[in-house]
């Protein structure tokens, strides 16, 4: 955690609060110059404390555009290193940033962007055990996570302290914003109770998110904390958002507050933190992949068995698209196409499944051996694992 | 009634790849019940094992939850839209 850098200027640091020094008078004109900002709405905002749950691609927008907006102390919780695939969207982080915890990377980038404030960083998961401690200095909640376990411990948590929760998701071209956890208005357990049962979500080969959606979300969310802030306008509380990229419509739905929400209704029965990964459920998306038990292959022990001249039919379960970022030269079934297509497999020989990283082709595995393949394998870690230990020139994705 | 159902991204793997459906019904019920029956992968998403709509499943009639109208009775009339919206929980990897 950093110190305030507020002392630029003589005077004590509640005194330094409640004025702008000639330079941030200069950075912050264009608020300045408006009347719905001016003087009093800059200083609200320099006064302001927001923490940002997650520095990913909701986070990224989130913490420059309202660290360059003037708020004067901004919390960020993350426990991740920057690497090469975010890239594509989190445009808070450089190419030279990759392998950099992510906090140290935004630390950095943040303050050169505005020196005036004071950043706070979190470089840990957030959890039932330290969420109460960690939201408990701050104003506003901004939640910019990726799984279902952390969405419900934030708002909780939220609820809990009687903090507005400003809620943004994303899922490849479709984007949803909501501001939750306002005295009167709904949480985010009012719109959905539950989360859903592991299975039900969308497998990892129907993931993937357009790079400049999470920078429109979460513009949008940095917008509904300034609001907030300064007490103007209409917040999204009582509104969902539906943000379609492709369709570039904005829907907007009526939210109520559950009254028989447990956690805000009349009678709540949710008085404290939960375990948030038992109430999810083991899932995919977020937990290690499901433990399906089914015999394994290494990349080294396949390529030695090829060598030999084994007669092995590869057997690939990804998806067409990403078969043409690259491949083992395996005949492409996609995991959905399996129970119909089991006949165009080869089961004269041993049958290896792979696909990227061995979660999807142990589901297959597990399919093919119940319906009666018994000399079926699971490549070990999938075409990255190949990558690393066999062929290096296979491109990992 | 001529209706309008709305599927949001995930699920659309369920209904050919379609963002929009038109079916016929009365209710809201049987506006769903017409579309799962066209699209039956579709179903289980939608509802439970014991014919519920999931709670992590919500079902508006154009602008209002139908949790906050009449539920599966909800009545339609000609030109409404019905949209699906699932919860999400993406925000920066995947």
């Amino acid at each position: 955690m950093s110190s305030p850098n507020e002392f630029s200027h003589p005077g004590t640091a509640a005194e330094a609060l409640a004025s702008l020094s000639k330079e941030e008078v200069l950075r912050y004109s264009r608020h300045l110059i408006m009347p719905e900002v001016g003087m009093d709405g800059q200083l609200k905002l320099k006064q302001a404390k927001v923490l940002l749950v997650g520095s990913g691609g909701l986070g990224a927008p989130l913490a420059l555009y309202l660290a360059a907006a003037g708020v004067g102390r901004l919390g960020l919780v993350d426990f991740d290193r920057v690497d090469f695939t975010n890239l594509q969207r989190q445009v808070l982080f450089g190419t030279s940033d990759v392998g950099v915890p992510k906090l140290t990377a935004a630390k950095r980038r943040l303050s050169d962007l505005n020196p005036e404030i004071q950043i706070d960083t979190y470089e840990t998961q957030l959890t039932s055990e330290n969420a109460l401690e960690i939201l408990r200095p701050y104003d506003i909640v901004v939640d910019g996570t990726d799984n279902f376990p952390t969405r419900y411990l934030v708002n909780d948590a939220s609820v809990l302290l009687g903090k507005p929760n400003v809620y943004g998701s994303i899922f490849r071209f479709e984007g949803q914003l909501s501001v939750f956890g306002l005295p009167d208005g709904p949480c985010y357990r009012c719109l959905y109770p539950e989360p859903p049962p592991p299975g039900l979500v969308p497998s990892c080969a129907e993931g993937g998110v357009l790079g400049v959606l999470p920078g429109i979300i979460g513009s949008l969310q940095a917008m509904e904390v300034l609001k907030l802030i300064l007490g103007s306008g209409n917040s999204m509380a009582g509104r969902l958002l539906l943000f379609d990229a492709l369709e570039m419509s904005f829907r907007e739905l009526k939210l109520r507050k559950n009254r028989e929400c447990p956690l805000c209704g009349e009678n709540r029965t949710i008085h404290k933190l939960i375990d948030y990964y038992q109430f999810c459920g083991v899932r995919g998306e977020e937990a290690p992949p499901p433990s399906v038990e089914v015999p394994e292959m290494t990349p080294i022990e396949l390529r030695d068995r090829k060598s030999r001249g084994e007669r092995i039919f590869l057997l690939d379960v990804r998806e067409p698209h990403e078969y043409q970022i690259c491949h083992l030269d395996g005949y492409l079934i996609p995991l959905g196409d399996l129970p119909r297509r089991v006949q165009e497999i080869d089961a004269s020989g041993t049958v290896v499944v792979h696909c990227r990283s061995g979660v999807r082709s142990a589901k297959a595995v597990d399919f093919l051996r119940k319906a009666g393949f018994s000399r079926v394998w699971n490549l070990k870690g999938g075409i990255l694992a190949w990558s690393d230990e066999v062929d290096p020139s296979i491109p990992k994705y | 009634m001529a209706v309008k159902v709305m599927i949001p991204t995930p699920l659309r793997p369920f209904a050919e790849r379609q963002a929009a459906i038109d079916v016929e019904g009365q209710t809201v019920g049987e506006a769903l019940d017409a579309l799962t029956s066209q699209y039956g992968d579709l179903r289980r998403h939608l509802y439970g094992d014991g014919g519920q709509l999931r709670s992590f499943v919500n079902v508006y009639v154009n602008e209002e939850d139908i949790r906050d109208l009449q539920k599966d009775l909800t009545p339609l009339r000609d030109g409404d839209t019905i949209t699906i919206v699932p919860s999400i929980a993406g925000g920066s990897r995947d």
